[in-house]
């Protein structure tokens, strides 16, 4: 195992995010202040309750789930994608690292900053709302899976990305949708009957149930039911970035 | 830039080292053909000893770059073996490419980052442990010591090629590939990357260079390789290479001009210059009989005065043409 390349991958990752700290941080930061100032207490105080939950704090655990996504694919398709793009992938296929290596310190690095900006968000909304976490330990296991498997996505999209628009089509049109019917804003049972079902198609619903479970002991779906599904994402993901190096796809001719 | 500084940190090899070792780099039955169907390499077959400088060449296409990338493991051979340090590629990566520096074609280097840190970030990625000192010597062999805190996106191009040099030697690389490492630099840069290139040899670190300035080749290369359309035309040393190939030319500069060259001088197959002052003799000066003698005697016979004799080795790029042009007239 090469773990000074997996070191040295790593820590300039996170140096990269350092130098765009204001894009990296602060940006998702003041965006989901303000979803909290629209949602939570615009919107919010016309709803006073769901699931038993103030609005304000019921979305805390969704508005997470949506940046840790979002970022999470953000970085990682981002950091593999760049060296792509301006030429210096070359090194790092002739350095002495395996793809193991490569994907451990790539996706480390991305869901490292991502599960940060997770925790900093969670420590934003208490600034908006009460807060209780009833499974701490279940809350840290949600957002680390989602960090490591929604990095692994991304990396993915920035391995198939062979230009800027692939780069942002997959979050634009598929994963921030999804986020959105995910139940990020709102409860599943507040849907027509039709659309409930409509929704159980979509993954997202079952991460961001299982992290509401770990907040407030209540859920759209069962938890083990979220865990699996996040299992499942996590598995055929790591499955592609096999078979991406193992052929090579977009990487090797 | 400054002289006689270590670019790596290894002791020289001696002549006797050299001819006891075996190759640094292996390449039996190589072929590569890309997914298009495009024929890159065709049973590339080629042995470099260490320490020693093997110039590549051949035209656009030939397949240089794709051998150089097999070996360094960025493009995957459809068959063969190619073996670095003794270490196979592919079986042994680790190993081989830990050997290997490369400093390709295109300038592409990270644009936001500062010059120290990429060169660190080369030698962390190939796996070795920090060690700033040679960091350090390596910037200040290539006069990049005094743009180490500058962003690479604020150096000029030739600075850009240091910095890319820089990096593949931050590891301290046995084989170092350097693919067409003058193109776009300027004389004065290219001359103090020659200096370069050869104070790593003169360290023991086996050099491979693809390069269209055949100047560079000549002024460089031990040993030169003549790659055309996926093949090895020819491996020759340079010298027997231009001893072997190389036609000398004789010019005869005339006493006045010439309206037409002798009937009596035709079988010398003479050629008058543009201004009718000189004729010209080719001669092949490897093959024994030159033919000066009988020209001498005949130009003597008929009465043709000369004031002055120049003599002219044809140059390496006079020969590869030659050489890429009778391959395409036998093809």
């Amino acid at each position: 195992m090469n773990f000074h390349a997996i070191r040295t991958i790593y820590l300039a990752e996170m140096q990269r995010t350092l130098r765009t700290l204001g894009q990296s941080v602060v940006s998702p930061v003041i965006s989901t202040s303000l979803y909290f100032v629209v949602f939570g207490s615009a919107i919010g105080s016309r709803i006073t309750e769901v699931q038993g939950v103030s609005y304000g704090a019921f979305i805390v655990p969704g508005l997470i789930m949506l940046s840790l996504m979002t970022q999470s694919i953000s970085n990682a398709s981002f950091a593999i994608y760049f060296p792509k793009f301006i030429g210096t992938m070359y090194e790092l296929l002739s350095a002495p690292v395996s793809f193991v290596e490569i994907v451990g310190a790539y996706v480390g690095a991305a869901a490292t900053k991502s599960a940060v900006l997770g925790l900093i968000i969670l420590a934003t909304s208490t600034l908006f709302v009460p807060l209780h976490i009833a499974h701490p330990f279940w809350m840290i296991a949600f957002l680390l899976l989602t960090a490591i498997t929604f990095s692994l996505f991304g990396f993915i999209i920035g391995i198939w990305a062979d230009n800027f628009e692939k780069l942002t089509v997959v979050p634009l049109l598929i994963v921030t949708p999804l986020t959105f019917l995910g139940g990020t804003f709102y409860s599943i049972d507040m849907l027509p009957p039709f659309w409930q079902k409509v929704t159980l198609l979509d993954p997202v619903v079952y991460l961001v149930s299982g992290f509401r479970w770990s907040f407030y002991d209540k859920a759209d779906v069962s938890v083990g039911l979220s865990l699996l599904m996040v299992g499942v994402f996590l598995a055929i993901c790591i499955a592609i970035v096999a078979w991406i190096f193992k052929t090579g796809y977009r990487l090797k001719s | 830039m400054p002289g006689g500084k270590l670019l790596v940190n290894r002791p020289a090899l001696r002549t006797k080292d050299l001819l006891l070792s075996q190759s640094v780099i292996s390449i039996e039955g190589l072929n590569k053909t890309y997914d298009s169907g495009f024929v890159a390499l065709d049973h590339v077959d080629l042995e470099v000893p260490p320490g020693e400088i093997f110039a590549l060449l051949g035209p656009n296409g030939a397949g240089k770059t794709t051998l150089i990338n097999i070996v360094c493991g960025i493009v995957n051979p459809t068959s063969g073996t190619v073996k670095a340090g003794g270490f196979d590629v592919i079986r042994q990566f680790r190993a081989a490419r830990e050997r290997i520096g490369l400093v390709p074609q295109e300038l592409t280097v990270e644009p936001f980052a500062k010059v120290w840190s990429t060169v660190k970030f080369s030698r962390g990625l190939f796996g070795k442990a920090k060690n700033d000192q040679h960091i350090e010597r390596v910037l200040k062999d290539l006069s990049l010591w005094d743009k180490r805190d500058s962003l690479t996106k604020e150096l000029s191009g030739g600075m850009k090629r240091r910095v890319m040099i820089a990096k593949a030697l931050a590891h301290e690389p046995e084989i170092l590939f350097l693919d067409e490492p003058t193109a776009g630099v300027d004389v004065e840069l290219r001359r103090s990357m020659w200096n370069v290139v050869r104070r790593l040899r003169e360290h023991g670190v086996t050099i491979v260079l693809t390069t269209h300035y055949l100047e560079e080749a000549e002024m460089m290369a031990d040993r030169i390789g003549v790659i055309q359309e996926g093949r090895i035309a020819l491996v020759e040393r340079k010298t027997a290479l231009m001893e072997k190939l190389g036609v000398k030319r004789l010019t005869l500069k005339l006493a006045g001009p010439m309206g037409q060259i002798p009937e009596s001088l035709a079988p010398h197959e003479l050629a008058l210059t543009d201004d009718r002052l000189g004729l010209i003799y080719t001669y092949n000066a490897a093959t024994g009989d030159s033919g000066i003698k009988q020209l001498f005697r005949d130009l003597t016979a008929a009465d043709v005065a000369f004031t002055d004799v120049d003599t002219k080795q044809s140059s390496l790029e006079e020969i590869f043409v030659d050489l890429i042009g009778s391959q395409k007239e036998d093809a």
